[in-house]
């Protein structure tokens, strides 16, 4: 995303020119982000508006231990990266690295828990949607199916973007070892975050979505 | 050739008028900027020397002027358009009903008195019309330009189209929704009949049972009668071993549901409770009905559904 | 209009010049560079596109279908559309003459993330290289639109692969429109205000929106539609309680701005073009681009008019219908702003020129027809036929491609440092006009008949309108080769071109031509608007 590889390009006026773009394309990527999300969303709030039993049916299939302690996990894991960004301001590039580390071990933990421990016991319980003994019967199956369609696509583009957030935050770490960030310039420390940031809010709508609403 | 399109039915000269007024608009506007063009392209070529005088400096006059121009023709075209299409899409309680089931690719047609065509559709002129369709397949769409109407079919739904035919003639019937491989193959024909002449080709084509007489055969082997009564009267109260909801005068009125709400009882209600009982449960009747999804044919739906429409109580009809 | 020029001999050889390998170019990340890339591509994507319409036409001239084979045709005109829609007609003026012209009309030395504009041209190309493949194992008989359940369940065809391809092309539209955006709001020269960029600019800021906002919902519909055909199970699945028009309304959420991606350019260019050539300030300039703005805000929510007849409900008809009305008041006032920088003006008709005011006329006429189909009792009779057709091609051909060819012709001299020969240039402009119109005038008439589209075999009353089309289309095919022939000549034997050819006003016109790979050797400094032509005085021919 960022277009920094030299500290300073001709194009730009000055570092803090440069920056500031930079910080502006991700937040256009991020609004493009919010209308694929959103899309996928809007689906599926319609789709359980029609066959509501269905998905209620569905979401009381899910695991709400795991999708609660991840909630908590992604929440942490930003926290960390926030402080990260905050020891880098002051010129702790230690600091920025540990908390990289910390971000980057939580957000493998998320992983393993949703794709390991969860898709793995969905699975098991018979909950993928084209199968045919699907665990679900009786009316509200095809809801359910629906309610597990959603489910699977949206865990695994969210876990795609996290899994890319990673990849990001090890950059970081790299460079952050070679010394290139300084309280002057660390444009891309602030532009990870912002990506890392929005993949933790699309996780925060889709957990009421996934296991909180339909499961009372 | 002809460059004219028979107006057979009532709304057609309707539609008719509507693109003439749109004919007249769009002349004018072309008229306007290509006569506009043209007299720039000759009056202020480079190389005339005519004097071009002060070029305005402030526009705002002139683009309000144009501005409120368009919209307040934009405006009337709208309301024109709207009032005929809410119209087209309502039919009348008294309208004469035919069955289309579209299938890739071909329609097939059910008539109230049972008889079938496939292809064709034979109608009455002078009648209103009300189409009630669905597909069994992908999306199709019944279009007759003649008339100057168009609806999707789709799967899994009833959509409905009505008219009343004018002028006999047969007429082309398209499908106009791309449906695979023979779509421009799924074409047929509306042939409207004056009334005794329709009535003739219903003798003709008539079978010994009408579509409701089919739908009470059908309602004995699909086991409906089993919970439902022998002739719908509903179940439990003489005997049956499960209490089911009596189905005599069902259609059309309002039917109070287990979740509060009352929806009232159509063709789609009737078919989604055949297909999808549990969705919506009559009140104080327990959710035991089995579905018949994937047991019962489009065809034999639209029988079962003229079937029960039959049951009306006696004092009503 | 700027204080600094590149003076000659201030910087030697241009950006042709600047690297000669293979690896030069393909991994450059000057815009200008890459702009050729794409050139190179959208002609190679065109001409594919033009051959499966070719076939469609040649199929049309008997009522059977000359092809004998209906499954043939639909994998023919959807091969047509897929690759003309997003292979062609959504990137041809942004990636080529955007991509060339808008750090130039900036005075930035490059866009904002150079090597994301090269990303997007891989993306392009991997795109396009998945969509080929799908074509060479068959194609698909979806269409273009992709309806469910048939792409879904019961198409024979290469949907995957087909979908896979455009979802690629997509991101490259995405990375495109916000480069453009964050370069237009980040890097314009000291002086360059909003209301001193050229109409161009701002048209090409309101597609960017259109394509960073819509692009992602096509995206997320298209993985769906995927996941379904792959998995038979999803959202829009009827048998599990899913909706068929679910897809349509996020389709054509997407397709319906799309229309738009693909004009708003023209509009720009065609407003460069007319100002230029009458040496006269643009009339109703912020009139013209806050027309611009309005469309790609209002275009989000008019979709619906393409499902009046599809089973969603009446009222929705009703309100998509009045805000269809809406969105064709801003295209009106651009066509009369237009007229009115013609009034007084000093006009030279030049084939860019030509080229401009065919799209006026022809835009135009694509617009009124737009008035039938947005009246819904008009809409029911004409939606699904050969009206359509007619409507949405003279918009997208007769306009778009017109002001395609329009700004290619301009800034040709720009991108290649040479002239190419104008008497070819304003004949060929001339025959596709005439071309056009034969081809695509009959088809509103078949349309009123009741001729419906996508359809290979057709009534035999149909045939004579039928014929008159596929004759245009003949016409229409060899005004298309024209320029292929004489622009490549003019490469190598073209007259060397000036900095200026045109006497224009615009910062591009400022620098030298080709211009040098920095664009500009010192920043320019924006003093006043984009279409200051000195006072009414006659004005000497160029050579």
């Amino acid at each position: 995303m960022s277009e920094s590889a030299a500290p300073h390009d001709f194009q730009y006026a000055d570092t803090q020119h440069q920056a500031q773009t930079a910080i502006a394309g991700m937040w256009l990527f991020l609004a493009t982000e919010v209308l694929f999300f959103g899309g996928l969303i809007l689906a599926w709030i319609y789709c359980r508006h029609w066959n509501q039993a269905g998905f209620d049916a569905g979401a009381r299939a899910t695991e709400l231990w795991i999708g609660t302690l991840n909630t908590f996990i992604l929440v942490t894991s930003s926290f960390a990266y926030a402080t990260g960004l905050a020891f880098i301001r002051v010129g702790s590039t230690r600091g920025l690295i540990r908390c990289c580390l910390v971000t980057a071990a939580l957000g493998l933990t998320f992983l393993g828990l949703k794709f390991g421990l969860e898709w793995h016991d969905d699975f098991a319980n018979h909950v993928f949607p084209n199968i045919s003994d699907f665990k679900i019967k009786g009316p509200e199956q095809g809801g359910a199916r629906l309610f597990f369609v959603f489910y699977f696509i949206s865990t695994g583009l969210h876990g795609l973007h996290l899994v890319g957030g990673i990849g990001l935050v090890t950059w970081i770490i790299l460079r952050a070892r070679r010394g290139e960030f300084t309280p002057q310039y660390h444009t891309p420390v602030h532009v990870v975050g912002l990506y890392w940031s929005f993949v933790d809010i699309v996780w925060l709508t889709l957990y009421p979505l996934i296991y909180l609403i339909g499961r009372g | 050739m002809s460059f004219v399109l028979p107006e057979a039915s009532a709304n057609a000269p309707e539609v008719d008028a509507l693109m003439l007024a749109l004919l007249v608009i769009s002349g004018a506007v072309l008229a306007l900027v290509f006569g506009l063009m043209l007299l720039y392209m000759v009056k202020y070529r480079a190389g005339s020397g005519i004097d071009r005088g002060a070029i305005a400096q402030k526009t705002w006059r002139m683009e309000t002027a144009w501005t409120a121009a368009t919209l307040v023709i934009f405006f009337g075209l709208f309301i024109w358009g709207a009032d005929l299409y809410v119209r087209m899409f309502q039919p009348p309680a008294d309208a004469l009903k035919i069955y289309i089931v579209a299938k890739r690719w071909m329609w097939k047609v059910e008539h109230a008195g049972g008889e079938r065509e496939i292809d064709a559709v034979h109608l009455p002129v002078g009648r209103p019309i009300e189409l009630v369709m669905t597909s069994e397949d992908v999306i199709h769409d019944f279009s007759v330009p003649a008339f100057r109407i168009k609806h999707d079919v789709l799967p899994d739904r009833y959509e409905t189209l009505w008219f009343t035919a004018v002028r006999a003639g047969t007429y082309h019937l398209f499908c106009t929704q791309l449906c695979g491989a023979s779509h421009s193959s799924m074409v047929g024909e509306v042939v409207a009949m004056p009334a005794p002449d329709y009535q003739k080709w219903l003798e003709q084509n008539g079978t010994s049972e009408t579509l409701a007489l089919a739908g009470q055969t059908l309602f004995m082997r699909y086991g409906c009668s089993g919970c439902h009564g022998g002739n719908g009267a509903g179940g439990g109260q003489a005997g049956g071993t499960v209490r089911a909801p009596p189905l005599i005068g069902l259609y059309g009125s309002p039917v109070p549901l287990s979740d509060g709400t009352v929806v009232t009882a159509d063709d789609l209600y009737i078919r989604d409770s055949i297909l999808m009982p549990d969705k919506q449960v009559v009140a104080s009747y327990a959710p035991v009905m089995p579905s018949f999804a994937g047991k019962v044919s489009e065809e034999d739906l639209v029988k079962l559904i003229a079937y029960i429409k039959s049951l009306a109580p006696r004092q009503r009809s | 209009m700027s204080t600094t020029v590149v003076k000659a001999g201030e910087i030697e050889g241009s950006y042709l010049t600047d690297g000669t390998t293979i690896r030069s170019w393909l991994l450059t990340t000057d815009h200008k560079r890459i702009a050729l890339l794409y050139l190179g591509s959208i002609t190679f994507f065109f001409f594919i596109g033009g051959i499966a319409a070719a076939l469609v036409r040649l199929n049309l001239v008997v009522p059977e279908g000359l092809l004998n084979s209906a499954e043939t045709y639909n994998r023919l005109f959807t091969m047509h559309g897929v690759i003309m829609v997003w292979f062609f007609l959504v990137p041809a003026v942004p990636v080529t003459l955007g991509n060339f012209v808008i750090p130039l009309m900036l005075g930035a030395r490059d866009l904002a993330f150079p090597r994301l504009n090269l990303a997007s041209w891989y993306l392009f190309i991997a795109g396009g290289a998945l969509a080929l493949w799908a074509l060479f194992l068959g194609g698909s008989d979806t269409g273009w639109t992709f309806y469910t359940p048939l792409s879904t369940s019961y198409s024979q065809g290469h949907v995957v692969l087909m979908v896979a391809g455009i979802f690629l092309s997509g991101f490259s539209s995405i990375a495109t429109g916000l480069n453009f955006m964050v370069s237009i709001h980040r890097l314009r020269a000291p002086g360059l205000t909003w209301y001193r960029m050229p109409v161009f600019l701002w048209s090409l800021y309101s597609l960017s929106v259109l394509m960073v906002l819509a692009t992602p919902v096509l995206a997320i519909t298209l993985l769906l539609v995927a996941l379904e055909r792959i998995f038979q199970i999803g959202a829009f699945d009827p048998a599990v309680g899913g909706d068929p028009l679910l897809f349509q309304h996020m389709f054509w959420f997407y397709s319906h701005p799309a229309v738009y991606i693909m004009i708003l350019p023209g509009f720009g260019v065609i407003s460069e073009i007319v100002p230029t050539f009458s040496r006269k300030r643009i009339f109703g300039y912020k009139f013209i681009v806050w027309a611009s703005v309005s469309i790609a805000v209002i275009s989000f929510f008019v979709w619906g008019h393409h499902m009046f007849v599809s089973g969603m409900s009446l009222y929705a008809g009703v309100v998509f219908s009045i805000l269809s009305y809406m969105v064709a008041v801003p295209s009106a006032i651009k066509v009369f702003n237009w007229l009115g920088t013609m009034h007084k003006g000093f006009i030279h008709f030049d084939a860019p020129m030509l080229y401009a005011l065919g799209f006026i006329g022809l835009f135009t006429i694509g617009g009124v027809t737009g008035l039938w189909l947005a009246a819904l009792g008009a809409d029911v009779d004409l939606t699904q036929t050969y009206f359509v057709v007619a409507h949405f091609h003279y918009v997208m051909v007769g306009g778009m491609v017109s002001a395609f060819f329009g700004g290619l012709h301009y800034w040709w001299p720009k991108i290649t440092g040479r002239m190419y020969p104008e008497m070819w240039a304003r004949v060929a402009a001339m025959i596709m006009f005439m071309g056009f119109n034969l081809t695509f005038f009959p088809q509103f008439i078949l349309g009123y008949l009741g001729m419906p589209r996508r359809y290979s075999s057709y009534p035999p009353e149909f045939q004579v309108l039928n014929v008159l089309s596929s004759a245009g289309a003949t016409i229409l095919a060899s005004a298309y080769l024209l320029p292929l022939g004489y622009l490549v000549w003019s490469l190598f034997r073209g007259a060397r071109a000036p900095a200026n050819p045109w006497h224009a006003t615009g910062l591009e016109w400022q620098t030298s031509s080709p211009p040098p790979t920095v664009n500009f050797v010192h920043t320019p400094v924006v003093t006043q608007g984009p279409y200051e032509y000195p006072p009414p005085e006659p004005v000497q021919q160029h050579v």
